[in-house]
C-alpha cells in the first residue's frame, strides 16, 4: 500500500518548490465611500470570497473596505452584500472579518501596511507579515484617472508613489512574487510606473476607457458589481485548489465585447512566464500535506478534586469581599473634586507681560515704578 | 527530508497538552440563557447571555491552559492588569416607552470602560494599546479611542464586580458614537464562545436574521464575582450579552405570531455539551389591559416568578439539558401566540391622488368609558400650479369638518315614536331600538395657509428684462449700424440774422 502511495506521489513531489513561495498574502482595498459605489464593496468582497474558497486563512488577508454597505440603513437586506441580480450570490458571507474599516481606510495606512512601517500597538490581524517567500495578491478598486486611484472622496494615490511601495517591499525583501490587479477607470495607467521585479499586472481599462459596472438590481436600487470583477468572479467559480490552470486564461477573461473596455496586463518584470504561473499560486494557499497512518494516544483530561482543598484552606483565613455599592449618594456628595494642578504661566504669556511692562515704562518713565511695588 | 520535517511537527504538537494536565489548572464552567419577552408593541425582544465563570486568582501570572474561557481574553487581563472590562457594540435606540424598561442598555455606537488594577503605573498608556488590541479582535475601530474621546467619571460607572476600594483614578470610559454594528463584528464575537456556533443556543445566531432589527446589541462583560455564598475567594466571569428586538411590522409581516424559526430561521436541535446549565426563559406575564395573554407552544414543565426591575413578572422555562424537551429526533421550536378577544373594529382608507380624488378615512371604534381619545392625522402642505390659485390666496384654504357619527346610550328607555303623531323634531333619526339614540356631529373646517408665490414676479421680470434688452441691444444696433459724419456749420440763414439783430439791441454776443 505504502508502495502504491509513493509512486502516485512522485510527479506532485517535483512541484514541491517549483514556485519558489512557501506562504500567501492578499490585501484586497475598496477605496469608495457612499451607497451608489456599492459595487466597488462587492467587488472586494468577491476576490475575498474567492481567496478564502481557495484557502488562504483570514489571518493573511488585509481587507480594507471604505464604506458599510451591509448594515448601511438603506439596505433592504440587512448584513448581504449581492454580487449577481435577484439576490444570487451574497458575497459578504457569515464568517467575514474586516481589517480595515471605514475611516481607516486612508493612503498613509494602506502604505503603511505594504511598507510594514505600522506603529507597534497594532494588532497582528492588521499587518501584513510577509517575508521573502510570500507570493503577495493586490486588488484595488474604486474611482480613478490617469495616474491616481482616489481614496474615499478626500485624497489619491498616484501611480509613483504605488511604485515606490512596491520598491521598498522589495528592497526589505518583503515579497516574493506580487500580482497586482485594479479595477478602476484607465486602471493601466497604475502600473504603468513600476520598477520593481517580479511584479505581474492586470488592470479594467486602458488609459483614456472608463471601466463599466455590469448590472443594476431592482430591489437593491444600485449597480451591482463592475464588468471586470464579474467575469474575473465567474472565471475564478471554477478554479479549485488542485487546478493547473495559469495566468494566460487570466489574461483572457473578459474581451472587449463583454468589457467593452480593453484589459490590459503587464508582465515585463516577471521572470516567470506567466504560462508556467497557476492561479493558484496567488489566488490560493495550497498547503503541502503529507498524510501519515501512525496513531497517537492521547490521554484523557480528568477534572481536578485539589482546588476544593485550596477553597476550605483560604475560608478561614481571609474577609468575605463584597460588591462596589453602584450609587452611594452620601460617598459622592462629600467627595472633593480634585484640584487640578496649579502650572506657573508659560513662556508666551510671561512674554506678553514683559512686553506690557517695558511698553509702560518706556512712555511714562522710570520714576512710576514706586507706585507699582 | 522536507517531508520529514512537517511530520515530525506534527507529532510533537500533538504530545503537547499529555504532559501539563497533572498540574493544577483552574476549573471553568458555562452557563447559556435566551430570555424572550413578547412586548406591548407586538415586536419581541430576544437576550442572550453566555456566562463563563473561571475559578482563578485575580492575579494571574503564567497561566497557559485554558478551557473554556478564551485566550484572546484571558491574555488580555493579565497583560494589562484588568480588574473589568466593558465592551458594547450597538446600533439602533431602545425605546423605552413602547417596549418597557431593558435589561442592559448599551450606547449606540461602540462604548468601553475598563476597570485597572492598582498595580498599573501609566493608566493612559495601557488604555490606548487594550483599544488597539482590542480593535484587532473585534475588527472594529476601536484604534480611534485617544484622550480626545476618553473621560475619567468621578462618580458614576462603580465596578460592577467586587471591589475593595474605588478609586477613580483607575478608570476610563469611552464611546465612538460612529461606530458600525456588522458581521465583521459578530463573527469574532461568535468564536470566543465554547461551543462557536455549533451547538447550543449559539446555532440560532445568524447574522442576515440579528441585524435585520430594530434594536441590536452585543457586548462583552468580564469582572471578578463571588466564587460562593460566603464570598472568600475570587473568581473572574466572562459575560457575552446579545439582545436584539424583531419589528412586528418588517419581520413577522404584520402578525403578531412569533416562534424560533420566524425570528432567527433556525431551531434548537441540540445542547451544547460544554454548558453545565442551557435554558430558554419566556415571558408570559398577563398584560391585562387589553385583556391579551400569550400562549406558548409546547408547554413548559416548569415556570419561574419573580420581580425583575420593578415588576413581577412570570416566565415558562425550557430546559435544553433536559432529554425529554429535546433529543436527537425533536427540535424544540417555541411558538407564542397572542389571544386577543375578537375586536370589532373597522378602518377604511383612501388616499387621495393629486387633482382627482380627496382623502377619505372611515373608522368604527369602540370608545372605553370613562376616557378620552383623540384622532389625529398628518398631511403635508404641498405647491399648487399657479392658475390654480384663487385670488385671495393668502386667505388660506379650507378643509371640510370631520363627521363623528354616535350611537349614545340613553339614560331612559325610549319607545318607538308613531311617525305621524309626535311633534317634527322628533323624528329626524329613524330610531331602531330605544336603548341607544343616534346623533351626527361636526368639527370646525380648518383654515390652512399654503406657501403663498409672489404673483408680482412676471411683471417685474418682463419689465427688467425688456429694459436691459433695450439697453444693451438699443447700444450696439445704434453702434453698428450708424454712422457719423463731419457736417459743416451753416453760415446764412433768415432766422438767424433776425435773432443777431434782437441779441445786438439786448447787448448780447451774437451768435
Amino acid at each position: 500500500n505504502l508502495l502504491a502511495y509513493s509512486f502516485v506521489l512522485s510527479p506532485f513531489s517535483e512541484q514541491f518548490f517549483r514556485s519558489g513561495h512557501t506562504n500567501n498574502w492578499a490585501v484586497l482595498v475598496c477605496t469608495s465611500r457612499f451607497w451608489f459605489n456599492y459595487r466597488h464593496v462587492a467587488n472586494t468582497l468577491s476576490v475575498y470570497r474567492s481567496v478564502k474558497r481557495l484557502g488562504i486563512p483570514d489571518s493573511h488577508i488585509v481587507l480594507m473596505l471604505a464604506d458599510d454597505m451591509a448594515c448601511n440603513p438603506r439596505n433592504p437586506k440587512p448584513a448581504t452584500v449581492f454580487s449577481h441580480k435577484n439576490m444570487e450570490l451574497n458575497v459578504y458571507g457569515d464568517d467575514v472579518e474586516v481589517d480595515y474599516r471605514s475611516y481607516e481606510v486612508t493612503v498613509e495606512n494602506f502604505l503603511r501596511v505594504l511598507t510594514g512601517r505600522i506603529p507597534p500597538s497594532t494588532p497582528r490581524s492588521k499587518r501584513l507579515l510577509s517575508d521573502d517567500r510570500s507570493n503577495i495578491l493586490i486588488y484595488m478598486t474604486g474611482h480613478g484617472g490617469n495616474g491616481f486611484l482616489k481614496f474615499q472622496d478626500s485624497e489619491e494615490i498616484t501611480n509613483i508613489e504605488l511604485a515606490d511601495a512596491f520598491e521598498q517591499m522589495w528592497q526589505k525583501r518583503r515579497y516574493n512574487e506580487l500580482l497586482f490587479i485594479i479595477d478602476t477607470c484607465q486602471g493601466a495607467s497604475m502600473y504603468e510606473r513600476f520598477y520593481s521585479p517580479n511584479i505581474m499586472a492586470l488592470a479594467s481599462s486602458q488609459v483614456g476607457e472608463d471601466s463599466l459596472s455590469h448590472q443594476p438590481d431592482p430591489a437593491i436600487g444600485v449597480h451591482l458589481m463592475d464588468r471586470y470583477t464579474f467575469y474575473v468572479l465567474e472565471f475564478l467559480e471554477e478554479i479549485n485548489p488542485a487546478s493547473q490552470t495559469n495566468m494566460n486564461d487570466l489574461f483572457q477573461v473578459c474581451p472587449k465585447s463583454l468589457c467593452v473596455s480593453t484589459p490590459g496586463h503587464r508582465t515585463d518584470l516577471f521572470q516567470r512566464d506567466p504560462k508556467n504561473v497557476l492561479i493558484t499560486d496567488f489566488f490560493g494557499s495550497v498547503r503541502k500535506v503529507e498524510i501519515t497512518t501512525e496513531t497517537i494516544s492521547l490521554q484523557q483530561y480528568s477534572e481536578m478534586e485539589s482546588s476544593y482543598k485550596e477553597d476550605q484552606m483560604d475560608e478561614e483565613l481571609m474577609e468575605p469581599l463584597k460588591y462596589a455599592e453602584q450609587l452611594p449618594v452620601a460617598q459622592i456628595i462629600h467627595q472633593k473634586p480634585k484640584l487640578k494642578d496649579w502650572h506657573p504661566p508659560g513662556g508666551f504669556i510671561l512674554g506678553l507681560w514683559a512686553l506690557i511692562i517695558m511698553v509702560f515704562f518706556k512712555t511714562y518713565g522710570i520714576k512710576h515704578m514706586k507706585f507699582i511695588f | 527530508m522536507a517531508a520529514a520535517m512537517p511530520l515530525a511537527l506534527v507529532v510533537l504538537l500533538l504530545l503537547g497538552p499529555g504532559g501539563p494536565a497533572r498540574a493544577e489548572s483552574p476549573r471553568d464552567s458555562l452557563r447559556e440563557e435566551l430570555v424572550i419577552t413578547p412586548l406591548p408593541s407586538g415586536d419581541v425582544a430576544a437576550t442572550f447571555q453566555f456566562r463563563i465563570r473561571w475559578d482563578s486568582e485575580l492575579q494571574r501570572e503564567g497561566v497557559s491552559h485554558y478551557r473554556l474561557f478564551p485566550k484572546a481574553l484571558g491574555q488580555l487581563i493579565s497583560k494589562y492588569s484588568l480588574r473589568e472590562l466593558h465592551l458594547s457594540f450597538t446600533q439602533g435606540f431602545w425605546r423605552t416607552r413602547y417596549w418597557g424598561p431593558p435589561f442592559l442598555q448599551a450606547s449606540s455606537g461602540a462604548e468601553l470602560w475598563v476597570w485597572f488594577q492598582d498595580t498599573v503605573t501609566d493608566v493612559d498608556k495601557s488604555w490606548k494599546e487594550l483599544s488597539n488590541v482590542l480593535s484587532g479582535i473585534f475588527c472594529a475601530s476601536l484604534n480611534f479611542i485617544d484622550s480626545t474621546n476618553t473621560v475619567t467619571p468621578t462618580a458614576s460607572f462603580k465596578p460592577l464586580g467586587l471591589a475593595n476600594d474605588t478609586d477613580h483614578y483607575f478608570l476610563r470610559y469611552a464611546v465612538l458614537p460612529r461606530e458600525v454594528v456588522c458581521t465583521e463584528n459578530l463573527t469574532p464575537w461568535k468564536k470566543l464562545l465554547p461551543c462557536s456556533s455549533k451547538a447550543g443556543l449559539s446555532v440560532l445566531l445568524k447574522a442576515d436574521r440579528l441585524f435585520h432589527t430594530r434594536y441590536h446589541s452585543q457586548a462583552v462583560h468580564i469582572r471578578p464575582i463571588c466564587r460562593n455564598a460566603r464570598c472568600t475567594s475570587i473568581s473572574w466571569e466572562l459575560r457575552q450579552t446579545l439582545s436584539v428586538v424583531f419589528d412586528a411590522f418588517i419581520t413577522g409581516q404584520g402578525k403578531k405570531d412569533w416562534s424560533l424559526f420566524r425570528m432567527f430561521s433556525r431551531t434548537l436541535t441540540e445542547p451544547c455539551p460544554l454548558a453545565s446549565e442551557s435554558r430558554v426563559y419566556v415571558d408570559i406575564t398577563n398584560y391585562s389591559q387589553d385583556n391579551e395573554t400569550v400562549e406558548v407552544n409546547p408547554p413548559p414543565t416548569t415556570t419561574y416568578e419573580d420581580v425583575i426591575l420593578g415588576t413581577r413578572r412570570t416566565y415558562a422555562v425550557y430546559d435544553l439539558l433536559d432529554t425529554a424537551m429535546i433529543n436527537n429526533s425533536r427540535n424544540l421550536n417555541l411558538q407564542l401566540k397572542w389571544k386577543k378577544p375578537p375586536e370589532n373594529g373597522y378602518i377604511h382608507y383612501q388616499p387621495a391622488q393629486d387633482r382627482l380624488q380627496p382623502h377619505l378615512l372611515e373608522m368604527l371604534i369602540q370608545l372605553p368609558a370613562n376616557s378620552v381619545t383623540k384622532v389625529s392625522i398628518q398631511f403635508e402642505r404641498a405647491l399648487l400650479k399657479w392658475t390654480e390659485y384663487t385670488p385671495d390666496p393668502n386667505h388660506g384654504f379650507y378643509i371640510s369638518p370631520s363627521v363623528l357619527s354616535a350611537l349614545v346610550p340613553s339614560m331612559v328607555a325610549a319607545k318607538p315614536v308613531d311617525w305621524e303623531g309626535s311633534p317634527l323634531f322628533n323624528t329626524l333619526f329613524p330610531v331602531s331600538d330605544g336603548s341607544s339614540y343616534f346623533v351626527r356631529l361636526y368639527t370646525e373646517p380648518l383654515l390652512v395657509n399654503l406657501p403663498t408665490p409672489d404673483f408680482s414676479m412676471p411683471y417685474n421680470v418682463i419689465c427688467l428684462t425688456c429694459t436691459v434688452v433695450a439697453v444693451c441691444y438699443g447700444s450696439f444696433y445704434n453702434l453698428l449700424t450708424r454712422t457719423f459724419h463731419i457736417e459743416e456749420p451753416s453760415t446764412g440763414g433768415l432766422a438767424k440774422r433776425l435773432a443777431n439783430l434782437i441779441r445786438r439791441a439786448r447787448g448780447v454776443p451774437p451768435l
